[in-house]
């Protein structure tokens, strides 16, 4: 019965999940489309809100099409590598207090494991394709990710230290109800280092690089198309869906808000959520690209020592406050 | 089942280490077709050979099959972004040809519409190279002001695109009342629209970083390679047609050519975007001191019926020919050679003409900047990356119709 209802729990989360996802890409295509003098999707449905729907129905029936040359398991089993992965980082996600499907001690690690998999199914998207631009697009990602996996990692250390757990749920009730006792405040180093490596992290202009369109085709996509090519889209969005919770979660306090919400705990949260995805569409739709070399620069010689010393900084309070 | 090769990938082996890669002429940053053979260190580039061809049509071999004024129509697929310029260019190098009179009020259309062209290309240019460098919002602002521009060519002359708008001793249509006021209206508003691409990446560090210092050409070396234009100018080589030969209504006009000094993507990016305000002025100008008259010259000849193939034009055998009327007895096709250069967007389109005294050219040559500047290509994209190249093809500011004519 347990498992049952575990599993009514998994299917409800991933349902809403992809509705999210789906929405997303609306919300994004809506919001660049008003920057940009433009209105974005508006022929499917009442202003384009049919359009996501539409897209998916298309994709899913496009023909597959996989390269003759391509090393054909791994080219099939790269997507969903992506994909699974960045779905299995949701279970330790809290959405409000007992929200969460899997509540374990090691949250905060459990999703950087996740995160850093799925580059494994972007380096294998790219190697298997056997097509040069992939191939230079999984090399970019692979350089990428590891560069920045530690700033990120390390950005976060100072938010262990303030709260000395791991669990994203004791994490956010640290930070108390406060909207002053959130860790943005003692950790803005850390929250600045985060938030630039967070979109290095799910691959996000500036730093869209493995899949920088006029430089290398679409990177490690240019051979999939179809489902395929939906599943690492899918993959994206819920990457970024995930990062943005972790900035919600470490730093602004989680689920709490100035006042409680009857009936739909998650509202802040998911409201937070939202703020953090509006600037990454923000940014998406204001700033130029990386080069790769300056993109390796600024990661190891400006956001680790900046990490390092946010930590110093944080054991530095943490030795004098007490 | 045997198994078929469709791809001929190279790999890298211990033999050959070097990455090879063909970039184009499918690749979406490459500007239409133009192909690059790399070879690659990393994502540091070894060599750099840029290979054309791809959209040739045989300009210029078509050309001496057709009247002068037939040729005007294969003009405006040169440089099909602004094929206004290429017009002009050609009308002005055959009636340097033909000895033909072109009235003042048609001077200064053609200098309007020749500015109107070079903002509309400049903005292609814009909205692709900051494209290129990934600021996506920029490429859809140009878009917006290109609209304008585009709409009033349709207005002027019914195409957007390919013009075809002068004519031989003039041009095709007068510009009407509506057309000045709707100009006007996009003269006084353009500056506001040239702050505003600016506030968006004239200061941003990344494009900066990714600008300063990268695709880096000498004033000598830039002569050497034939660089013209604001590509030439950005290297500190003051040299623009419209001030040193000028042509059309270009002496009457009072304006600046604006020179950059390192030479590096980031010094054309800004040279050309002065080149907006200067031609915004010059379009003003225009609009106040546009003079009444007639837009056609008094010999000016339209599509005439040239000679039969092989046979000279003898003006008495063909007698009653509208031909004759229209020449009014003066010798229209002159032989020998001339040579006229124009500044179009890009740089200095010239044509180059031998006539044998028939209706159509012996021979015709265009020498077109982007030729020339793909040419340069090669040696500018030696030693940088990837990315980098990208930026110095937005910049160098090619278009293939042209290359390849």
């Amino acid at each position: 019965m347990q498992i049952l209802i575990l599993l009514l729990q998994i299917a409800m989360l991933l349902a809403i999940v992809l509705l999210h996802v789906a929405y997303l890409t609306y919300f994004e295509r809506k919001i660049i489309g008003h920057m940009q003098v433009r209105m974005g999707p508006m022929r499917v449905g009442w202003h384009g809100l049919l359009q996501p729907i539409a897209d998916g129905i298309k994709s899913f029936f496009k023909e597959d099409i996989i390269p003759q040359q391509a090393d054909k398991p791994l080219f099939l089993a790269a997507p969903i590598i992506c994909l699974v992965t960045m779905l299995a980082a949701l279970a330790v996600l809290p959405f409000a207090e007992g929200w969460v499907l899997a509540d374990i001690n090691i949250g905060l690690l459990f999703i950087f494991a996740m995160s850093s998999l799925a580059s494994y199914g972007i380096i294998l998207a790219g190697w298997a394709s056997n097509s040069k631009y992939t191939f230079l697009g999984g090399m970019r990602s692979m350089a990428q990710v590891i560069s920045y996996e530690i700033p990120m990692g390390l950005s976060l250390v100072g938010v262990m230290m303030l709260s000395g757990s791991l669990n994203l749920s004791e994490i956010v009730a640290a930070q108390g109800t406060s909207i002053f006792s959130i860790y943005l405040f003692p950790q803005i180093i850390g929250f600045f280092v985060f938030f630039i490596a967070m979109l290095a992290e799910t691959n996000r202009v500036p730093f869209d690089l493995p899949e920088a369109e006029t430089e290398l085709v679409s990177g490690y996509i240019t051979e999939y198309s179809g489902m395929r090519y939906a599943l690492f889209f899918m993959a994206e969005y819920i990457g970024m869906m995930v990062i943005a919770s972790i900035g919600t979660i470490c730093f602004l306090g989680g689920w709490n808000g100035p006042f409680a919400i009857p009936f739909f705990p998650p509202f802040w949260f998911i409201l937070k959520v939202y703020g953090f995805l509006f600037v990454f569409i923000w940014i998406r739709a204001t700033l130029p690209r990386y080069r790769y070399d300056q993109l390796m620069a600024l990661g190891w010689k400006l956001l680790i020592p900046l990490a390092l010393l946010n930590i110093f900084l944080t054991g530095l309070l943490k030795v004098l406050v007490r | 089942m045997t198994k078929t090769t469709i791809l001929d990938v190279q790999v890298a082996d211990g033999a050959d280490d070097k990455y090879r890669l063909k970039m184009g002429p499918q690749h979406p940053a490459t500007h239409g077709v133009l192909r690059v053979d790399l070879e690659l260190d990393g994502e540091t580039i070894d060599k750099c050979d840029p290979q054309v061809g791809y959209l040739h049509r045989g300009f210029e071999k078509l050309a001496e099959h057709r009247t002068y004024a037939q040729n005007i129509v294969l003009t405006d697929r040169l440089d099909y972004i602004s094929a206004m310029a290429n017009n002009v260019g050609y009308c002005v190098a055959v009636e340097k040809l033909l000895a033909i009179e072109v009235p003042p009020r048609a001077q200064f259309i053609r200098v309007m519409v020749c500015e109107m062209a070079r903002i509309s290309s400049h903005l292609l240019w814009l909205a692709t190279h900051a494209l290129d460098i990934g600021a996506m919002t920029v490429f859809l602002y140009c878009f917006r002001e290109r609209e304008v521009l585009l709409e009033l060519f349709a207005e002027l002359c019914g195409s957007r695109l390919t013009n075809t708008y002068t004519r031989l001793g003039g041009v095709r249509q007068d510009v009407t009342h509506s057309i000045m006021l709707k100009l006007q209206r996009f003269v006084d508003e353009f500056p506001g629209h040239i702050a505003e691409y600016e506030t968006l990446i004239d200061t941003n560090r990344i494009w900066l970083k990714r600008t300063i210092g990268i695709g880096q050409i000498s004033a000598d070396k830039a002569v050497d390679l034939c660089l013209t234009g604001p590509s030439l100018r950005g290297s500190g080589v003051a040299y623009d047609i419209r001030q040193h030969i000028p042509y059309a209504a270009y002496n009457q006009m009072d304006f600046e050519v604006p020179v950059g000094e390192t030479g590096d993507t980031y010094a054309r990016y800004r040279c050309r975007m002065e080149e907006f305000r200067q031609s915004n002025t010059i379009l003003r100008q225009c609009i106040e001191r546009m003079p009444p008259g007639p837009i056609l010259g008094k010999d000016a000849p339209d599509l005439i019926m040239p000679a039969k193939p092989g046979r000279k034009l003898e003006f008495d055998a063909v007698a009653g020919n509208a031909l004759i009327k229209l020449i009014d007895n003066r010798d229209l096709y002159m032989a020998g050679d001339v040579y006229v250069a124009t500044e179009v967007p890009k740089g200095e389109l010239g044509f180059y003409f031998i006539s044998d005294g028939m209706g159509r050219p012996y021979r015709m040559h265009i020498r077109s900047p982007s030729f020339l500047h793909i040419g340069a290509l090669a040696t500018i994209g030696q030693g940088v990356m990837i990315a980098d190249l990208i930026a110095i093809i937005g910049t160098l500011d090619v278009v293939l119709g042209e290359c390849d004519r």
